[in-house]
């Protein structure tokens, strides 16, 4: 019984992790209909950040996190304004290899930088072990990262909401085109959130170098978990993904744990046969364009 | 002249061999008594181009984009290698075949899921399916070998005459023959009504439908088609180096065969050809300079070839030739890609 709920707790860990990395490429494939498979390389690009100022300049964790979120939200504005604006108008084969292109160039140019192996994160001693509750073995870290995203989901559903922006940003989703006719400035609108997506991705990475390992295959290894994520989730709205990437953490853990020779088999059959079901995602809606 | 009997002729005059392709093949034989010293990447480039012309066959002619046509390959090498190390099909050409069909059963079972849904699904589905096969392959291991993959295999000789060489001699001739056949196979398919079907289908699935083509029977049997030559691409691969392993699966080999076929240009069977030479050329020069990262410049490449846009790099790189012919045969020049965007 005990196992079930420590499994459970380390599912929903997973799931919320999952769903900051991933909740980013929702709102690109949503509101641009931009297959961005480079999603992964900012996740990346923040972790790696995060490192080197925990373990070579000796910040406190805590302190790097917002670093990880402004670096990859930087690079993110940077790449949007330069070279993906170029690509919202061709096709998804164009997008498809244009993204791959550029997630190899990450993998690469990280792997001569910081070198191919795994690295980890010097965490606070706050962070480390766990305690129980009841019998049941809660870890620090992973109560760390469900307080941490648990808040931020909550902050945007806020919002997007209650707030002008978010309004904004909604209308822009289901309809680019009614509303830039009612004069809000999609590509501002957009640049702003691939922006905030990428700064999140950037933060998710941090946060699961412990969880999910960092190292320069990060983008290529979990790409297909985050394009789960979106494409089970639904991009209609934020609670789709998140329910999605709980359901996938939990599917996940459990999988791993109780079928362990299954593999990632379970996730894999999963998706397909969703996909098979229902194409547009388990809790999205038709596609506006 | 009625308009059908016009549609005909055009087809048909399209369809007619033309002295470069000639020459094309001519070439391609003679490099075999050229460059008698490389034989393993010749033979390489050619299998490349096999698998490449299997994804122009769903991409550039019925539009579907595939992320996981690895999936089709890892089935045809696994199949060859399983075949010959546990000696069911000793004869390499029968073994060819039968990995091909087993590929093919694959396809044709998966063509049900690709057809459905817009073009993120089949990226998803197909990305999927070509990860549920390397899952498989590495929990099964008592079959696959897992990560070592089939150690141990041994090729007869080929009809029951011609040995493998460790050369790679017989390997690349045996490898030639099989492309010529199934090229000319594809080319009488593409140039068929069928084949027209198809190119309608890409440009406007609906028109399409609406003038009376079964759309989703046209797409499952390009698919399954598609499959059958992959499969072949992945058996010749393990019948000339007498490996069969878990990357055959791998991601990096889908999106690397996208790249070959982006590079060669979609949509008129050479492309996947040509890609394949450029390709690897490409490929020896990066590992040459740097060895562990060419992917990197491999990938610099994908993103300059999207951002100058594919058609304008076609027509800058066939502005010569075409400049040429205009000059000397004094006729409008033939040199094209026929390339609409997939």
């Amino acid at each position: 019984m005990t196992s079930i709920l420590t499994n459970l707790f380390d599912g929903v860990a997973y799931g919320m992790l999952l769903f900051v990395l991933a909740c980013g490429l929702a709102v690109t494939l949503g509101l641009m209909n931009f297959v961005n498979l480079a999603h992964g390389a900012f996740a990346m690009a923040g972790g790696y950040v995060c490192m080197l100022l925990v373990n070579q300049h000796g910040w406190p964790f805590f302190a790097a996190l917002p670093l990880a979120f402004g670096s990859s939200a930087v690079i993110g504005i940077v790449l949007e304004r330069t070279l993906y604006r170029h690509l919202y108008a061709r096709s998804h084969l164009d997008q498809v290899l244009f993204t791959i292109g550029l997630t190899f160039m990450s993998v690469a140019a990280v792997d001569y930088i910081q070198g191919s192996s795994r690295v980890f994160i010097n965490l606070p001693a706050a962070l480390q072990g766990q305690f129980d509750v009841f019998g049941v073995g809660i870890g620090r870290y992973r109560l760390m990262i469900i307080v941490i995203c648990g808040l931020l989901t909550i902050g945007l559903q806020m919002v997007l909401a209650k707030t002008r922006f978010g309004s904004r940003l909604r209308a822009a989703v289901d309809d680019p085109r009614a509303a830039s006719g009612l004069g809000i400035n999609v590509p501002q609108v957009f640049a702003f959130t691939f922006a905030f997506g990428c700064g999140l991705a950037g933060l998710g990475g941090a946060l699961s170098a412990e969880i999910l390992g960092l190292d320069p295959y990060f983008p290529l290894k979990f790409m297909i978990y985050f394009l789960i994520v979106v494409t089970v989730g639904g991009s209609s709205s934020i609670t789709g993904p998140f329910l999605a990437s709980l359901l996938l953490g939990i599917g996940d853990v459990a999988g791993k744990y109780y079928v362990p020779k299954m593999g990632p088999f379970v996730i894999y059959t999963m998706m397909i046969v969703i996909l098979i079901w229902r194409p547009n995602g388990l809790f999205g809606r038709t596609a506006a364009r | 002249m009625s308009a059908s009997s016009d549609v005909g002729f055009h087809a048909q005059r399209h369809a007619r061999w033309h002295y470069g392709e000639a020459a094309f093949w001519l070439i391609v034989l003679a490099c075999g008594f050229v460059f008698p010293s490389r034989y393993l990447i010749m033979t390489d480039i050619l299998r490349l181009a096999l698998f490449a012309m299997s994804l122009d066959l769903i991409l550039g002619y019925a539009g579907i984009v595939s992320l996981g046509h690895a999936a089709f390959f890892g089935v045809g090498a696994y199949a060859a290698g399983l075949l010959a190390l546990h000696g069911v099909i000793n004869e390499p050409v029968l073994a060819l075949i039968a990995a091909g069909l087993a590929a093919m059963v694959l396809g044709f079972a998966t063509s049900f899921l690709v057809i459905r849904g817009v073009d993120l699904t089949r990226l998803m589905v197909t990305l999927g399916i070509a990860l549920l096969l390397e899952a498989l392959a590495e929990r099964f291991s008592n079959i696959t070998g897992g990560t070592d993959g089939l150690q141990g295999i041994e090729m007869q000789p080929i009809l029951g005459q011609i040995p493998f060489d460790m050369f790679g001699k017989a390997g690349f001739f045996y490898s030639l023959a099989v492309l010529f056949v199934l090229f000319l196979l594809a080319r009488r398919i593409v140039h068929s009504p069928f084949g027209l079907s198809l190119r309608a289908i890409k440009n406007n699935p609906l028109r399409a439908a609406a003038i009376g083509i079964p759309v989703n029977r046209r797409l499952i049997a390009i698919y399954t088609l598609a499959a059958f030559y992959a499969g072949i691409a992945g058996a010749l691969f393990t019948q000339t180096t007498a490996i069969a392993s878990l990357d055959v699966f791998a991601f990096d080999r889908s999106a690397d065969l996208m790249l070959v076929l982006v590079i060669g240009g979609a949509g008129y069977l050479y492309g996947g050809l040509i890609g394949a030479v450029i390709f690897r050329m490409l490929q020896e020069v990066f590992s040459t300079i740097t060895p562990q990262y060419w992917q990197f410049w491999i990938g610099l490449v994908l993103v300059v070839i999207v951002l100058v846009g594919r058609q304008r790099l076609h027509y800058g790189v066939l502005f010569l030739p075409n400049l040429l012919i205009k000059q000397i045969a004094g006729r409008k020049a033939v040199v094209t890609v026929p390339e609409s965007d997939a």
